[in-house]
């Protein structure tokens, strides 16, 4: 169920960033394009009744059955790249409205 | 009317997608995944280089790769090489907002709200419980969920709650920068260390210890340490960058 | 149908909304807390899938230094905006 809901997120995310005209809220829905394909990627590894992949005094054998691991390693180092670029995109957009004094890409440009 | 186009655009996207997914074994339905067929398997087995037999949590010893958590042991010990990299490119990201925001004449961004008493005081007990669960969370990272990168954010964040509670407060932004430099650097020298000591680049040169156990797996707590401080100070700097403006 | 499941359909339905909503609302403050909530939400879909290291990253990073970024972000141009 998860997973369908993660690609209405993917599709809600391309839809944002085709329709929207502020510079924002198109940071906005690359983000949230970004937590469905996380989601998504996470999704692919989970088996019904697995365990999280770590082991503890609890679940103390590798021959128990675990959810797999790599998507999730994955999922991780594109989280902490997603806040690189979010960042930097939010730097653009302040020094674009330093010279515009607009966030709306359509009334740039008419100083 | 481009609404509209935008609109079947994205449904045909998704009419693909659900194309691609019906009878797909690389993609299966959600919790049918098969892990034994996966490679996934030899990481959970740690018998990348040989069938060990069953691994024990508090028994195992000299394993290939000595963390408890197998997400750490993909992340810091197996695709290191990959975390190298994305701490690059999280190192170019900071530098660019350094360069967009950053200038000569600084001073501090004034907030339309003045912080009153119990916030001042509030912050300061928080920032200390904060700043210690982050280095808690790098700590452990081979043992519990978590690790560098929640962990580094975490202590940023205790930094950006003291920027709350202060209107004058700036970091020591030349402190953290010869933080981050010497954190990235020693990650590359314990790779080096690796490529001459032994005989490949990030080779964990420490033994692993017991499985389980806080000193344990080798390199990897050390490497996270790194990852933490690093993450933390640049990230602390662009909190910074975007806390500033161009001053008088 | 386990209590599990009912979560699950509870939050899939939950995330579509409020990422519709973050979109599709009139004023930028309001999206950006859309888009806070909608990364805790998250947090809770990859404790489901059993994913407690994706969880603990995404609640500290997503929801609160992404959330703060933007907000600093727009704090700082609506003063510009009054100077002018």
């Amino acid at each position: 169920m998860l997973q369908y809901a993660a690609i209405v997120l993917i599709m809600l995310g391309l839809y944002g960033l085709l329709t929207q005209r502020n510079i924002i809220k198109i940071i906005i829905s690359l983000n949230i394009m970004e937590i469905g394909l996380n989601l998504f990627i996470v999704s692919v590894g989970y088996v019904e009744g697995g365990i999280a992949p770590i082991l503890t005094s609890v679940n103390n054998s590798s021959s128990l059955v675990f959810v797999d691991p790599l998507p999730q390693a994955l999922v991780l180092t594109a989280i902490v790249i997603g806040v690189g670029t979010t960042a930097l995109g939010l730097a653009l957009a302040k020094n674009i409205y330093q010279k515009y004094g607009t966030f709306e890409i359509d009334e740039m440009g008419e100083e | 009317m481009k609404n509209f186009l935008a609109l079947l655009l994205t449904l045909f996207l998704g009419y693909m997608i659900m194309t691609s997914l019906a009878a797909n074994d690389l993609f299966p339905d959600q919790g049918a995944a098969d892990v034994t067929t996966r490679v996934s398997q030899k990481y959970i087995d740690r018998s990348v280089n040989g069938d060990v037999g069953e691994v024990i949590f508090g028994q195992a010893t000299n394993l290939e790769s000595g963390p408890a958590n197998i997400v750490t042991a993909i992340v810091a010990d197996y695709r290191s090489f990959d975390t190298l990299g994305e701490v690059t490119v999280l190192f170019v990201s900071s530098l660019g907002v350094a360069l967009l925001l950053g200038g000569p004449k600084q001073k501090r961004l004034e907030l339309n709200f003045h912080p009153n008493f119990m916030l001042r005081v509030g912050s300061r007990a928080l920032f200390g419980i904060i700043l210690m669960t982050g280095i808690y969370i790098a700590i452990h990272g081979h043992l519990t969920p978590g690790g560098g990168f929640p962990g580094g954010t975490m202590i940023a964040s205790s930094m950006l709650l003291l920027y709350l509670a202060d209107d004058e407060f700036r970091a020591k932004i030349k402190g953290f920068k010869m933080l981050e430099s010497a954190a990235g650097s020693a990650y590359v020298l314990i790779g080096l260390a690796g490529l001459f000591l032994g005989s490949y680049f990030l080779e964990n040169l420490l033994g692993n210890g017991i499985l389980g156990d806080l000193l344990s797996a080798g390199m990897i707590p050390i490497i996270y340490v790194l990852i933490g401080l690093k993450v933390g100070s640049e990230i602390s700097g662009v909190i910074d960058n975007f806390l500033t403006e161009e001053g008088v | 149908m386990t209590l599990i499941n009912f979560v699950e359909i509870g939050i899939s339905v939950l995330l579509i909304l409020l990422a519709f909503l973050a979109i599709n609302s009139k004023t930028l403050i309001k999206s950006v807390m859309f888009l806070s909530s909608l990364s805790m939400l998250a947090v809770i879909g990859f404790v489901l899938l059993k994913a407690p290291d994706v969880a603990v990253t995404e609640a500290v990073i997503g929801s609160g230094l992404v959330t703060s970024l933007f907000v600093f972000t727009l704090l700082a141009v609506r003063k510009v905006g009054k100077k002018a």
